[in-house]
């Protein structure tokens, strides 16, 4: 037995933790939303998933395994995460095909050529959905109204929240219906106490840290807030911003992709406020009703230069004599 | 709220199987191996030669230069021959071979269990004695126990540290020590105080050894100036530094020695070397080493002779598992995986651990998906994704910048990563270039 013994420098334990438990620990903390994105939509919000989540899973093996020429890893979650993530970015409505172009676009495009997982610059799903939205205006802003919303049964598309906040204020839902989920939107954008909870989860098994939900969604509230303290319009309303559009789904599960945020916890503060920033300024000031996306996938550029610039705060950088 | 150090840390399963099983002590072999070289420092110069005669407590190699630690025969019997012999660190090295006869003692020593509490000696005369009696710091790092206890001019030391954590997994030597010793290691404390001219002493224990908290309150009650700190069990607390910034909330900068602010830390174990050596002229030859891993029969601390071959320690706690991969010497955390387990128990030889096969192999590596992780858990506050990639790249000057030779190598970041990256791997090796070069460029 002598020569069988293995030796290897230090550690000789792990912690047993993995990509994949990390992944599909973000997949569990979907659930709470998909299950209201069903019961708002019923069939289609399952459709619309499970074709997404095909799209994504079955781009990256085919690329992998026939142009890369290598073992595909499509086991670590990350393209089925994409496709989730997608899927609630869409309205429910998009034609197959434009789905399937997103998928190939997220995976093929911003994900492989850069290198696959972990070496990506942006994050997939976001310039997956901003592609769909600058080449297909009209199809990704076609809104299909929620099936619970006995009102507007014979309705076929409707405004978002942001949308008739910017272009016609009077149709705006209440605060309460925005906050359980039943306003018109993207699968993802709906309730904004089922991406609470799946935050609670995260949290809890520590995938992430709160530093960037939180400094996301307190720069929107501290900055709408500031407004709507000057000239108290719905328009500034903080809880509508919070409540509203991609945001909880973008600061929570996107804004937070490990690959493309900052490493260090003071380099998390200033991307996830940038994103609150920008985001707020394109809702009140851009062309767009909705700016989470833009300001995440700017931000993605601007992480390797936080991180250049965001060193951990090492020992022995301050001695305190206690 | 229980003290602990502010920056990054683990907590990894303790498996303290062997934790409260009474130190026993192992019959000496018919052959010792005791290596010359069991210090950091310089190898010892050897001072007897084949054929000679020695007992338990003789010299058989001085130190050579300023760090370096006398050796002493821990039998008695004749030199066979002073050959290589490969020891822990994986290479053939000097060693004192020899054959026993018998367990005759230096007439100086005193072997008897009674408590000597009176000390008489000035701080020269101890610090003497502790460098006669090769005491080394027996934690692992084996670093001259008389060096450090002499600060270097200039520079005053103001409290004495007694690392008592044992935050490496699996380990219970220290622990059991403190629990069946803990008069012996009360007065090695007041001798060390004397010896560093201090009025202050604190010994921090890891709350995860409640009894040996409670057992040390009781006897620090005699001892003005001596007091017990609890500290929340997070690794790796042993380290010199994060043990000074847990009970005091002083860091000592980077590149600096606990000294610079005011501290020196001494191990639990080496403390009662100390009362040993001071008080019964009993030269480091013996020490208290664990025994143990998950398919180990009988988990245990044995009090072991140096040169005595890890095989019949390992034959005392049940024999070697069938399903072992690897055997390391000391903790999971920073021990080192031992090429064989024929060769002999040294001073810093904590424990042994063996680790099935299962567990020994590590994963294949993946790419880095920066979460960050090694970032939050570095006790040092360096970014070990950045390090590794600058050690890939040989990026020498930023890898010294980011601060690679402040790493401690305690294997945090190696042991969170999901996705499998050596990280501490490159570290040290990015570490020894980079130290060079900084060597060169004082030359």
């Amino acid at each position: 037995m002598e020569n069988k013994l293995i030796v290897s420098p230090s550690p000789h334990v792990h912690s047993g933790d993995t990509i994949q438990k990390n992944m599909y620990a973000v997949l569990i903390a979907l659930i709470p939303a998909f299950l209201v994105a069903l019961y708002v939509f019923r069939l289609d919000a399952l459709i619309i998933t499970a074709l997404a989540v095909l799209f994504c899973v079955g781009f990256e093996y085919l690329i992998v395994r026939f142009i890369l020429k290598k073992e595909p890893s499509i086991l670590d979650g990350s393209a089925i995460i994409t496709g989730v993530l997608l899927a609630f970015n869409v309205p429910t409505g998009l034609p197959v095909w434009i789905l399937a172009l997103g998928s190939l676009f997220a995976i093929g495009v911003v994900k492989l050529t850069f290198g696959g997982l972990g070496n990506n610059i942006f994050n997939p799903a976001i310039a997956g959905r901003i592609f769909l939205l600058i080449s297909f205006p009209a199809q990704m802003t076609t809104w299909a109204a929620p099936e619970t919303t006995a009102a507007t049964t014979d309705a076929v598309s409707s405004a978002t929240v942001l949308g008739a906040l910017k272009f016609a204020p009077e149709t705006m839902p209440s605060l309460m219906e925005m906050f359980l989920g039943t306003e018109p939107g993207s699968l993802g954008e709906m309730s904004v106490a089922a991406l609470l909870l799946g935050l609670i989860y995260l949290l809890w098994k520590r995938v992430i840290t709160w530093h960037i939900p939180v400094s996301i969604l307190a720069t929107v509230a501290l900055f709408t807030g500031l407004l709507y303290l000057f000239n108290p319009v719905p328009l500034y309303h903080p809880l509508i911003h919070l409540f509203s559009g991609g945001l909880m789904l973008g600061a929570i599960f996107m804004a937070t992709d490990y690959v493309t945020s900052p490493l260090t916890k003071r380099g998390m503060l200033i991307y996830g406020s940038a994103i609150g920033f920008i985001t707020v300024a394109i809702r009140l000031w851009g062309a767009y009703p909705e700016g989470v996306s833009f300001a995440i996938l700017l931000m993605n550029a601007f992480t390797p230069l936080i991180n250049n610039y965001t060193t951990p705060k090492r020992f022995g950088e301050v001695v305190k004599h206690g | 709220m229980l003290k602990t150090f502010r920056i990054g840390g683990i907590h990894p399963k303790e498996n303290k199987f062997s934790a409260g099983m009474a130190i026993q002590t192992i019959a000496i072999p018919g052959e010792v191996i005791i290596p010359l070289s069991q210090h950091i420092g310089a190898p010892c110069q050897p001072v007897v030669k084949k054929g000679d005669k020695v007992k338990a407590g003789t010299l058989i190699g001085k130190a050579v230069g300023f760090v370096s630690a006398n050796i002493h025969s821990s039998v008695s019997g004749t030199v066979v021959k002073i050959d290589k012999a490969l020891d822990a660190s994986g290479y053939k090295r000097d060693a004192v071979f020899i054959k026993v006869e018998g367990d005759e003692w230096e007439p100086a020593v005193d072997r008897s269990l009674s408590l000597v509490s009176e000390c008489r000696l000035t701080q020269k005369e101890i610090l003497d004695k502790i460098a006669a009696a090769g005491i080394v710091g027996m934690g692992g790092a084996t670093f001259p126990t008389h060096v450090k206890l002499t600060p270097p001019p200039g520079t005053k030391a103001e409290l004495l540290i007694i690392n008592a954590v044992e935050c490496e997994p699996y380990l219970t030597s220290d622990h059991q020590l403190m629990m069946e010793k803990s008069d012996e290691i009360m007065v090695g404390i007041t001798i060390v105080m004397k010896a560093l001219n201090v009025e202050k002493a604190i010994i921090g224990i890891e709350n995860n050894k409640r009894d040996a908290i409670e057992q040390f309150r009781q006897k620090a009650k005699a001892y003005p100036g001596i007091t017990v700190e609890a500290l929340k069990v997070q690794y790796p607390q042993g380290g010199e530094k994060q043990l000074i910034d847990a009970l005091t909330g002083r860091q000592v900068p980077s590149g600096a020695l606990p000294i610079s602010v005011g501290a020196v830390v001494q191990n639990v174990g080496s403390t009662f070397a100390v009362y040993e050596a001071v008080q019964k002229n009993k030269p480091l030859v013996e020490r208290v080493v664990t025994i143990t891993g998950k398919d180990v029969k009988q988990p245990c601390n044995i009090l072991s002779r140096v040169g005595i071959p890890l095989n019949n320690l390992i034959a005392m706690a049940g024999g070697v598992p069938e399903t072992t991969g690897k055997v390391i010497s000391g903790g999971p955390m920073m021990g080192k995986a031992l090429a064989s387990i024929d060769i002999p128990v040294t001073k810093g030889t904590s424990g042994v651990l063996i680790v099935p096969t299962l567990e020994a192999k590590r994963k294949a590596m993946k790419d880095c998906i920066r979460c960050g992780k090694c970032v939050d858990v570095c006790p040092m506050g360096l970014n070990p994704t950045l390090l590794m990639n600058l050690t890939e790249y040989e990026v020498w000057d930023r890898a010294e910048k980011n601060g690679i030779t402040d790493c401690i190598e305690c294997g945090s970041c190696s042991y969170t990563c999901p996705a499998d990256r050596p990280l501490l791997d490159y570290i040290r090796l990015g570490k020894g270039k980079v130290m060079g070069i900084v060597r060169a460029r004082k030359n």
